[in-house]
């Protein structure tokens, strides 16, 4: 089986500053990656190179068998098949909900109105927002609009679905509700990679951990390793200072 | 961590050239679309069956060295009128946008008027109330209200300007969030102290582009004023063409307001740009 999304010897830099040092990672289909590390360990930074938000400095990334760090490479093409959510949301405040969820289709996959309309409703009940999509972002929950950001990426059936953060704005009550739309979608076998702060949801959903220090992917391993029997310092200090108990 | 140590691998080595040519492909498109349709436009006014009348009465060397000193005079003239009229339609504009977002059951009057002189100013063209106040005014003979045209011509600009200017500064006004008076509030700060160091300093940084645009504007205006026969530049190229039937003149005027204009729009542009950087991060 070829693996979705190959990483290997990423580097991205600010000026001086190394945000990503040689991270490689492997995405098979079907997989949910947790990124976990403390503010500022090049989490987001490495969602954004992901999907071509972020020019890199070094290393390959490769997409569905073909090399998408190649400045060739036409950005859009690549965007149409990667979904992604963001911490702050940053759904359209001018649309309401449902427009948010049908501009992609319509605009940039070519879907007729109706046809982009009828998967959103059908995405939009699946996630519980059914009776919001005539309201316009601003007049929702902070989960009901993270909800409506999720549904917005997966209206246009992407390969692979990017988390950055996605309840880090959230009210404690409010992450259960999102969160657990996140755990159906991997159930149903989406493949995620997503940066996190929520240490049991990564436990129990992921196929794969990895712990992200100063640039660099220090560990990986499945979460049964990573959490119970971590090999280096570093993770293990990471760990005690955010699992209570 | 630091830079230092690394070396870009080779397949980075290469991604580097290819960008390098994709840059130099576009720097190459862009020059090559620009060369041609300038050199399309050019033709088209060279090849039309009028050019050599109309080099002859626009284009003329002579008489565009003859009419520049009078020219020159006048477009100081236009200079002088632009220079007081925007500090005083921005102290007006201030004061009426100011006045149109109080609250105060005290002021309603005043309220009153100001959208009365916002409706009114805005609605009559430019043009008319330079006429309205030219040639009525002095017909009032009010003791001690200057009879100069150019001043007359002047108060009309800043009252027009005053009116749109007012409700480009009232949307900037109404565009700081309340939360913002919330907390100026809450700190205990007057409504005219959370305006004056909290509402107001936002609200004019936002809409600056959009005020500088009508001060490019009302540059360009003060060529109304010559309507009235006051000798500013456009009126001096006027007077130059009815004499000896050549218009180069009216092409020096333009000159003149262009080489004013363009350093102002260059410098919005600018403004708006670092604004936008300094509130959203450079990235």
């Amino acid at each position: 089986m070829s693996a979705l999304l190959e990483v290997t010897g990423l580097r991205k830099s600010y000026g001086d500053k190394v945000v990503l040092d040689d991270v490689s990672l492997t995405v098979q289909p079907h997989d949910v990656i947790c990124l976990i590390g403390s503010s500022g360990s090049g989490k987001s930074t490495l969602l954004r190179c992901l999907n071509l938000l972020e020019d890199i400095d070094d290393g390959v990334i490769r997409f569905e068998d073909a090399e998408i760090s190649d400045p060739r490479v036409d950005a859009r093409a690549v965007r149409k098949r990667i979904g992604m959510v963001f911490q702050a949301y940053n759904l359209f405040p001018h649309l309401t909900v449902l427009d948010n969820c049908t501009l992609a289709p319509r605009q940039v996959h070519g879907v007729r109105r109706a046809e982009a309309e009828a998967r959103a409703q059908e995405l939009l009940e699946r996630f519980g927002l059914a009776d919001q999509a005539a309201k316009h972002p601003d007049k929702l929950s902070g989960g009901q609009q993270q909800r409506a950001a999720l549904v917005r990426a997966l209206c246009t059936h992407p390969t692979l679905l990017l988390l950055d953060e996605i309840t880090a704005a959230l009210d404690p009550e409010l992450v259960g509700e999102v969160l657990e739309i996140v755990r159906a979608e991997a159930e149903r076998g989406m493949t995620m990679v997503l940066a996190t702060h929520e240490m049991a949801f990564a436990r129990d959903v992921a196929t794969t951990v990895c712990f992200l220090d100063q640039g660099r992917i220090l560990e990986q391993g499945p979460p049964a390793e990573i959490f119970s029997n971590p090999r280096e310092e570093r993770t293990r200090h990471f760990l005690r200072r955010v699992l209570p108990g | 961590m630091s830079a230092v140590g690394w070396t870009p691998s080779e397949r980075e080595q290469e991604r580097a050239r290819a960008r390098r040519s994709i840059r130099r492909r576009g720097v190459l498109l862009a020059t090559a679309a620009t060369v041609v349709v300038l050199g399309l436009l050019v033709v088209g006014i060279v090849a039309s069956p009028g050019w050599d009348r109309f080099r002859e009465t626009f284009l003329s060397w002579p008489h565009a060295k003859e009419a520049f000193p009078d020219i020159a005079k006048g477009f100081w003239l236009n200079v002088k009128m632009f220079l007081v009229a925007e500090p005083l339609i921005l102290l007006l504009g201030g004061a009426v946008a100011i006045v149109r977002s109080t609250v105060s059951p005290l002021l309603t009057p005043v309220r009153v008027l100001a959208v009365l002189y916002t409706d009114f100013f805005r609605g009559v063209p430019t043009i008319l109330v330079v006429f309205l106040f030219a040639f009525g005014i002095p017909a009032l003979r009010l003791q001690g209200v200057p009879n100069d045209l150019a001043v007359l011509g002047t108060a009309a600009l800043v009252l027009s300007y005053g009116a749109y200017v007012a409700e480009v500064i009232r949307a900037g006004i109404e565009s700081v969030h309340p939360s913002q008076v919330a907390s100026a509030e809450a700190l205990g700060l007057s409504r005219a102290q959370a305006m004056r160091f909290v509402v107001l300093p936002q609200g004019v940084r936002r809409v600056t582009p959009p005020l500088m645009n009508d001060f490019v504007s009302l540059q360009k205006d003060t060529a109304l004023v010559g309507a009235v026969g006051v000798f500013e530049s456009l009126f001096a190229a006027q007077d130059y063409g009815n004499y000896t039937f050549n218009y180069t003149p009216y092409l020096v005027t333009a000159a003149f307001f262009v080489a004013l204009t363009i350093p102002l729009a260059r410098f919005t542009d600018w403004m708006g740009r670092r604004m936008m950087e300094r509130e959203r991060g450079s990235r």
